[in-house]
């Protein structure tokens, strides 16, 4: 369970928002809306421990996501608007490097399941820099099938993809919930999850 | 899925970088060619006396290999930085000091190494005796890791700022003085008949220090360089 | 009596306060610097080896020692920042680091003009000079760092961990230093008797007070432009009688 109290951000001098509290409890969808600017992004990275709050405070299991550092970082997936992913190398090395960094030693056969269900089969040992956008995007993306990590914080996944792709990422996300996992996340394009109620949380 | 140790994430993080490295070859090759570039201008400007060229030679070859370090540390993170795997290692569960210790490490072998690989070959152009040689090879093997760890301490308090790269410099250059002093000290005691081990120990426990302190400040700088 | 010290972190009631302290420094400043330049031209005697050019350490030997405690201060100031996050620390970290690096520069400015008549030269690499050199490279280097990030908060923070490493560093590098230097066989200033005269000691104490008095007076008065043009959107600065005019 995460939980929010009286958050609030600033850029640089510029403060964002204040006052901000929410929950999110296991099988919940939260889509946090807000027009350009306000915030939706730094409240993402808020949560991950990149920025630090100007006041208020965020609480993991009921203890202070600071209090515990790296055992949050455990149960935690971020997706940013950078894909992470290092051009020099192939589709599966970026995964198995990914999953690495995330804690977790990721064989072969693993990661190439995971790329094939991302509809990379054929591309998994070409360098990532000839791939396109989209299925940049889409390797990226497969840490998602990859990680056990509860808690999902997804900066705009749907960007670059087609709607074959925005399907599949929609049913991970189904997938996932019906684990008792819990996403928040921020998009411009429409993403729903079939018998889940996607909650909102609007910045302004 | 495993669980990962420490030391398999240490090997992770090697391996990565010294794969990038190897395929991005070009810049490794910089950082060489500048250090044999530095070095060999020096008897271009004082005269081919070799006398005081013997004099100077561990001096110079130790302030090339300074400045042949700065080149490449705002490469140490700038990509990791530019692409979001920065982001990615800060929230790693494991231990950011270690996976920083790792880009460390990988970051000394590929512009640190060649430079001590390199230097008898240098050495020889200045007439270096072989005791002195190996002093000299000795001290930069000891004194190099330094580089690359106080090194990264600049490049992480500079990311993504502008003309970082000249900034790093500035920031990181004194503090690498008592590498620069011990490393020659060395070469000048053994050329003038006195036991060199004083210098090395000493290199020995700034490295040792070093290696204990710098991986957690750069952590803790990268930290405060990514809000 | 308690005082509430807390009271005096806020960099609003600290403004007001620094306003008030500032003008007793200066003048402080004055009369210790003109008290200890005359004692120091006109009362102490000419040494005997060194005959009249000794006076510069008058000013030397206070700037030199001043410019290693305001950096020793600086990163205390500076990690109190980085620790508790109190905005004021940082503040007054970045005060005082220009008037540390003016004193490093006028000890190196001075030590040349001393080393001239002394070792007929106008720099020397003496063990002492050399480390002062070294020391102004890090005050620049903190100013530098400081300098080139545009969030403030971020620049604090980021500073303060350069300070920390740079102090730690500092012992290292004057160790080194001394070493590399009897290495050498450098030379160093020696007065003529075992012990000064008394009157050479007195302007020295004055000299020292006096360049005291200037720091803290010029690093109050830094600190309070600092607070103004951090603190410009707050309530507070609106309503001060300087900023309405």
């Amino acid at each position: 369970m995460l939980e929010v109290s009286n958050l609030a951000c600033s850029r640089g001098d510029h403060p964002l928002f204040s006052g901000l509290s929410f929950s999110l409890g296991a099988g919940e969808l939260l889509q946090v809306q807000g027009e350009n600017g306000k915030g939706k992004t730094s409240l993402l990275r808020t949560l991950c421990g990149f920025m630090q709050p100007v006041a208020g405070e965020i609480r993991w299991r009921g203890e202070n996501v600071e209090e515990l550092d790296e055992d949050y970082y455990a149960e935690l997936l971020y997706l940013g608007h950078h894909n992470a992913i290092k051009d020099e190398l192939n589709a599966l090395e970026n995964l198995q490097v990914s999953a690495g960094l995330a804690g977790g030693e990721l064989s072969e056969k693993e990661a190439l399941v995971a790329l094939r269900r991302m509809g990379l089969k054929g591309r998994e040992l070409l360098p990532v820099k000839v791939l396109s956008q989209g299925q940049r995007r889409r390797v990226a993306l497969a840490r998602m099938l990859v990680s056990q990590a509860p808690l999902w914080v997804l900066d705009e996944p749907l960007t670059a993809l087609d709607v074959g792709a925005v399907g599949l990422i929609q049913e991970l996300l189904g997938e996932h919930l019906a684990r008792d996992g819990m996403v928040i996340f921020t998009t411009h394009q429409p993403l729903a999850v079939v018998g889940v109620e996607t909650r909102h949380l609007i910045l302004s | 899925m495993k669980k990962m140790s420490l030391f398999a994430l240490l090997l992770l993080v090697i391996r990565r970088d010294l794969l990038l490295a190897m395929r991005r070859r070009a810049d490794v090759l910089t950082t060489l060619v500048f250090f044999v570039m530095v070095v060999s201008l020096f008897p271009l400007g004082v005269g081919p006396e070799m006398d005081m060229l013997r004099k100077m030679a561990s001096g110079v070859v130790w302030v090339a290999a300074l400045l042949a370090s700065m080149l490449s540390l705002t490469r140490l993170f700038a990509a990791d930085y530019a692409d979001g795997t920065l982001e990615q290692m800060l929230i790693a569960p494991q231990s950011l000091s270690v996976l920083v210790l790792g880009k460390m490490v990988a970051h000394w072998m590929v512009s640190g190494l060649p430079l001590v690989l390199i230097a008898p070959v240098l050495g020889l152009q200045f007439d270096m005796a072989p005791p002195a040689l190996a002093v000299l090879v000795a001290g930069l093997l000891l004194g190099t890791p330094v580089l690359s760890m106080l090194g990264a301490v600049g490049a992480a308090l500079t990311l993504g700022l502008r003309g970082g790269g000249v900034l790093v410099s500035l920031l990181v250059l004194p503090l690498c003085i008592p590498v620069l002093i011990f490393g020659a000290g060395a070469v000048e005691a053994v050329n003038s008949g006195l036991n060199p081990a004083a210098n090395l120990e000493l290199l020995g426990a700034i490295s040792v220090l070093a290696l204990v302190f710098t991986p957690w400040v750069t952590a803790q700088a990268l930290r405060i360089s990514m809000e | 009596m308690a005082i509430n010290w807390f009271k005096y972190s806020a960099p609003s009631t600290f403004y007001g306060l620094a306003g008030k302290l500032i003008p007793w420094f200066a003048l402080a400043a004055l009369a210790l610097f003109v008290a200890g330049m005359y004692v120091g031209f006109y009362v102490a005697p000419t040494d005997a080896v060194q005959g009249e050019a000794y006076r510069i350490m008058f000013i030397h030997v206070p700037a030199s020692i001043l410019s290693m405690f305001l950096y020793l201060i600086m990163a205390a100031y500076a990690a109190l920042g980085l620790i508790f996050n109190t905005r004021l620390s940082s503040m007054m970290a970045t005060a005082i680091a220009p008037t540390g690096a003016l004193f490093a520069f006028i000890s190196l400015w001075t030590g040349a003009f001393w080393g001239k008549p002394m070792w007929g030269a106008w720099w020397v690499w003496d063990a002492r000079l050399t480390s002062e050199l070294i020391l102004l490279f890090l005050y620049l280097g903190f100013i530098a760092l400081h300098a080139s990030i545009d969030d403030p908060r971020r620049a604090d923070r980021a500073a303060a961990l350069l300070a920390i490493v740079g102090s730690v560093n500092v012992p290292i590098i004057y160790f080194s230093v001394k070493w590399w230097n009897t290495l050498h066989q450098g030379s160093t200033i020696k007065f003529s008797g075992t012990s000064m005269h008394v009157a050479m000691q007195q302007a020295l104490l004055l000299m020292f007070l006096a360049c005291w008095c200037y720091a803290i007076a010029v690093a109050l008065a830094r600190v309070r432009s600092i607070i103004l043009e951090r603190e410009r959107a707050t309530q507070w600065v609106g309503e001060l009688k300087e900023v309405q005019s």
